[in-house]
């Protein structure tokens, strides 16, 4: 069963965000203009995961979570060992990608940290969402192992199909597949994540 | 019974869930619901009967996602043919006594519609319009739009249903938690755009149980003069013991329901985990309320995200998107320049205008191509309503059906001609239009004169189902140089047209003042005093700090400023008689106080400011290559000398376009043309929707002064081609980011080789290597901006 969660904001990562620009060092000028990105980004940032528990079924040649069935290695390693897996979606919502169209026409330097910022803050959502998950497991002596996601190594693109399919992405966290199979809103994560016995 | 007299006069009772129902039944995830009409029909009738018989008047068809997107024509007609077969054969069988009907349920594409997804507008009518012919050529009472939560798709299954059939039509929205769609809007304005175009009834459904949505929905109750909807789920979804339940059970469900439908809810139901026992004890909670629904009085217009209402508080309609005198905005459009307007549009939305209106017409353009353009762009970059302004009914219609939300149409008059073209287009589309008081014998010199217009404006209105309060009245005000009584008189007939007739009013005030020295005193005064006398909107040049003056004064001393916070953030903002420039901050020794430093250091506002007192002293080419190039060269070189970053290297470039803007202004149209060096286009290749890196690239080439034809993204390769071939580009750059869209880059570099072998082709992006550009056949591979620019002046010294 899908569950939706929301987030409160995620502490924000400044170096991770400068890196995303290519920024080596936080130059009082960028920092300005990062700070007034910040501020304008707040108004809009939503921080919503959706996430299921499978049980991880595995044939000769493939595993089976649900409608997921991969003989992907990638995702081999990341559950070996692990029964079960979650599967989640995050997102920093629509109005982020307006944000940043918005500034893609109007000035381009702020576009850039935009595009960093929000990549750093689905990343730090995802982060949050497994440090919740890890604490809630760990109450049943269990731990989450390292996420991978479509497009990562060899798992395909095509799987965002299936994993929407369990997630509902479309109708309850307002994520939607265009017809090349990338996300929209674009700063949007989908993931699975073993879940072992410690 | 008639469907629709049925909704007026009844509350009506829906159904509840039926995807939860069939997962019960063996419905895997994944697995698409519409099929189990044809492979599982007597359970999916099943569940329509034990509606019908809990109560419900209206079952929706097992059709939630049953469009051209996720089947073929043929098992699409077999799904929705057999789906009002099964919810047909449960009103026969079910022997409950009430009025049974069944609507053609419509639920979301599950793709998102341009500008911020890839699926076009035109093309989300399309689908939708060939499921709601199959429903109307199968038989069903009426259509049910729901769970839509993004405002322009739901814009785009009413049009499909309205232009398909004559059916009744009700139309319910799923919202976020911060009460909003996914997408923005508010439910305010929900109920503008959907009124406007004639939705039956409306309301909310999923999202999350009735307790949650009451805000939402008692908001619909606010403003909504059509019944509205209440579909919610059954609360939260929880696991218990591997099974999947709501949290919130069927009692408490019909006891919050139904508190809600006697505070005037009139059409109720379930969502996601209800069941029909919910829905039976929902209607024996109800019992017999006695619905009233009330008209609303309420004159609106909306954009994607909110609703602006006119009322006694001034709405300012921002004048500037309009070529009449103004030198530089008639060089963007014959240049095609959109991004001058957008940045227009976005600058009077933070001077403080309420709605932007948008003029686009020029002889030598395509103004309905250009308005729809302009529509489309702007309302991505803004969020304030837009008033289309525009003579012409064909660029009105094209503009009005892409248009996201109720729009100000801009204008019908007292014409046979203008009534009958607007007065259809209001209906079909929604919107508020400004009523001019002239007709075919021109603008009455009295008051009287004026009323009588306004008054037969009125009648004709209401002949084509436009009630009164969507139309608001113009009674022209005139220049007082021309014709001392002028003001007189506009005022006079303002005064008439508010009162005895109770509707709102606008003026384009600025004409008041035209022909006199120092305007923006004359025109001030002349909006105060229409004020007094009952104005509710003005376009006017929200830049205009005499205007501003006026309207926050005028606010504070009619208590609608509370605790003047209004008014103090705006004196905060003004210095002298001048708006206060941002004040920009610099952390460096120097503080740009020349015009090359201030680009180098990034200070927009600055280097525009340098600019014009160097116009002063130098010709604005001398500047140009004087200052201007000479900065962003020295910017270029530190970049590429790992000195500045990316970020601060555009920080100069958007400076240095700023110094241009005021070059351009006083430039003539040809001398700015005789400047550029050669057509260059650029693009995004096919699949790739990430544009950063590109559009960095348009910025340097701009600056450096390059032609720049910018595509997008995620383009076609012929329509690269297309453009190479009609502007005789000699240069094109490519942009990929992801290695899955590299054979796309490929492509288009064959295809240019065969069509337009005069290209020589730049690619860049993330995923690019010398040899793999050598690979692809590309004649450069450019590993950033500047790069780009270097090779670009190499060919075009060469050519």
């Amino acid at each position: 069963m899908m569950k939706k969660l929301i987030f409160d904001e995620p502490v924000i990562n400044r170096k991770e965000i400068l890196r995303y620009a290519r920024v080596k060092d936080e130059i009082p000028d960028i920092s300005a203009l990062l700070n007034e990105c910040i501020e304008e980004a707040r108004g809009v940032l939503v921080y919503r995961v959706g996430y299921a528990v499978l049980p991880v079924q595995r044939t000769d040649n493939e595993m089976i979570l649900d409608v997921i069935h991969t003989s992907s290695n990638t995702v081999s390693k990341a559950i070996s060992h692990c029964d079960e897996a979650v599967i989640f979606a995050a997102t920093i919502g629509t109005e982020y990608d307006r944000l940043i169209l918005r500034y893609s026409r109007l000035s381009p330097s702020k576009a850039l940290l935009l595009q960093a910022l929000g990549a750093e803050r689905v990343e730090s959502l995802c982060d949050a969402f497994c440090q919740q998950m890890n604490t809630e497991l760990r109450l049943e002596e269990k731990s989450l192992r390292t996420r991978v996601s479509p497009g990562y190594g060899d798992i395909s693109l095509t799987m965002q199909k299936e994993i929407f399919a369990i997630l509902d992405c479309e109708r309850k966290l307002g994520i939607t597949l265009n017809n090349d199979l990338m996300m929209t809103p674009t700063k949007s994560v989908t993931a699975i994540a073993g879940i072992r016995k410690n | 019974m008639d469907v629709r007299s049925f909704l007026k006069e009844n509350i009506v009772l829906l159904d509840g869930g039926m995807g939860t129902l069939l997962q019960e039944q063996g419905l895997q995830a994944g697995e698409r619901p519409e099929r189990w009409n044809l492979s599982h029909p007597d359970i999916v009738a099943g569940i329509h009967q034990a509606y019908y018989d809990a109560g419900a008047n209206i079952v929706n068809t097992n059709t939630f996602g049953a469009n051209s997107l996720h089947f073929d024509d043929e098992e699409l007609e077999a799904i929705i043919k057999s789906a009002i077969a099964n919810a047909d054969l449960a009103r026969k069988n079910s022997t409950s006594p009430q009025d049974k009907f069944i609507a053609l349920d419509i639920g979301p594409s599950g793709r998102l519609l341009k500008p911020m997804g890839d699926f076009d507008f035109e093309d989300a009518v399309e689908c939708f319009a060939k499921t709601v012919r199959i429903g109307v050529k199968y038989g069903v009472d009426l259509v049910m739009i729901e769970t839509m939560n993004d405002s322009y798709e739901t814009k785009a299954a009413l049009l499909a249903v309205k232009e398909n059939c004559d059916l009744p039509v009700i139309v319910s929205n799923a919202y976020s938690e911060n009460g909003k769609l996914m997408t923005g809007a508010s439910p305010a304005a929900m109920v503008a755009l959907l009124e406007g175009m004639g939705a039956d009834a409306i309301g909310v459904n999923c999202s999350f149980g009735p307790d949650k949505l009451a805000p939402i929905v008692k908001e619909y109750l606010q403003y909504a003069s059509v019944p509205v909807i209440l579909k919610p789920n059954a609360g939260l979804p929880q696991s218990v013991n591997g099974k999947t339940v709501y949290n919130i059970l069927p009692d408490e469900f019909a006891d919050i329901t139904s508190s809600l439908v006697k505070d005037g809810v009139r059409i109720a139901g379930g969502c996601c985990g209800t069941t029909p026992v919910y829905i039976k004890a929902l209607k024996d909670r109800i019992g017999s309320v006695h619905p009233a629904v009330g008209s609303k009085e309420y004159t609106v217009v909306s954009s994607y995200s909110h609703a602006v209402f006119f009322s006694d508080d001034p709405v300012l309609i921002g004048e500037r998107i309009n070529p009449t005198g103004k030198k530089r905005l008639k060089a963007a459009l014959k240049e095609n320049d959109i991004g001058y307007l957008l940045n227009e549009g976005i600058r009077q939305q933070s001077a403080g205008a309420h709605i932007l209106d948008v003029n686009v017409g020029l002889p030598e353009i395509d103004e309905p191509e250009m308005l729809e353009k302009t529509v489309c762009e702007l309302q991505t970059v803004v969020d304030v309503p837009l008033q289309i302004d525009t003579s012409d009914p064909v660029a009105m219609e094209r503009a009005l059906r892409r248009y996201n939300g109720k729009a100000l149409i801009n204008s019908v008059n007292g014409k046979e001609e203008s009534m009958k073209a607007i007065f259809p287009l209001m209906k079909k589309y929604g919107g508020v239009a400004v009523a001019l008081t002239l007709d075919e014998n021109g603008i009455p010199d009295t008051a009287e004169g004026r009323v009588e217009i306004a008054n037969r404006i009125i009648r004709t209105a209401q002949s084509y189902g436009i009630d009164k309060k969507d139309l608001i009245y113009d009674t022209l005000a005139m220049a007082v140089s021309a014709d001392a009584n002028a003001a007189q008189v506009t005022l006079d007939s303002l005064d008439v047209i508010k009162n005895k007739l109770g509707v709102h009013t606008s003026l384009g005030v600025s004409n008041i003042s035209f022909g006199l020295p120092k305007r923006d005193i004359v025109t001030a005064s002349f909006f105060i005093s229409a004020l007094e006398r009952g104005l509710s909107a003005a376009i006017m040049n929200p830049f205009s700090v005499e205007m501003m003056k006026a309207y926050h004064s005028y606010r504070v001393l009619h208590g609608l400023d509370q605790n003047c916070t209004g008014y103090i953030t705006f004196a905060d903002s003004i210095e002298g008689d001048d708006v206060k420039i941002n004040s920009e901050k610099t952390s460096s020794d120097s503080n740009g106080d020349n015009l090359k430093d201030a680009i180098i250091k990034g200070l927009k506002e600055q280097s525009a400011k340098l600019t014009v007192q160097a116009l002063s002293q130098k010709a604005p080419l001398d500047i140009v290559k004087e200052e201007i190039i000479p900065a962003l060269d020295t910017v270029g070189v530190s970049y590429e000398q790992g000195k500045v970053y990316l970020p601060q290297l555009l920080m100069s470039a958007e400076a240095a376009k700023f110094a241009f803007e005021e070059i351009k202004k006083v430039l003539s149209y040809q001398e700015q043309n005789t400047e550029k060096k050669c057509p260059f286009v650029i693009a995004t290749v096919k699949g790739d929707i990430h544009d950063i890196g590109k559009n960095i690239v348009k910025l340097l080439l701009e600056n450096y002064g390059y032609d720049v034809y910018d595509l997008g993204k995620d383009v076609p390769p012929q329509v690269i081609v297309d453009k190479v071939l009609e502007t005789r580009a000699p240069l094109v750059g490519l942009s990929a980011l992801m290695t899955t869209t590299v054979p796309a880059m490929e492509e288009t570099i064959r295809l240019l080789r065969e069509q337009a072998p005069f290209a020589k082709v730049d690619v860049g992006g993330a995923v690019l290597t010398q040899e793999y550009a050598d690979s692809i056949g590309a004649d450069k591979y450019s590993k950033d901006a500047m790069d780009t620019v270097r090779y670009a002046d190499e060919i075009f010294n060469s050519l």
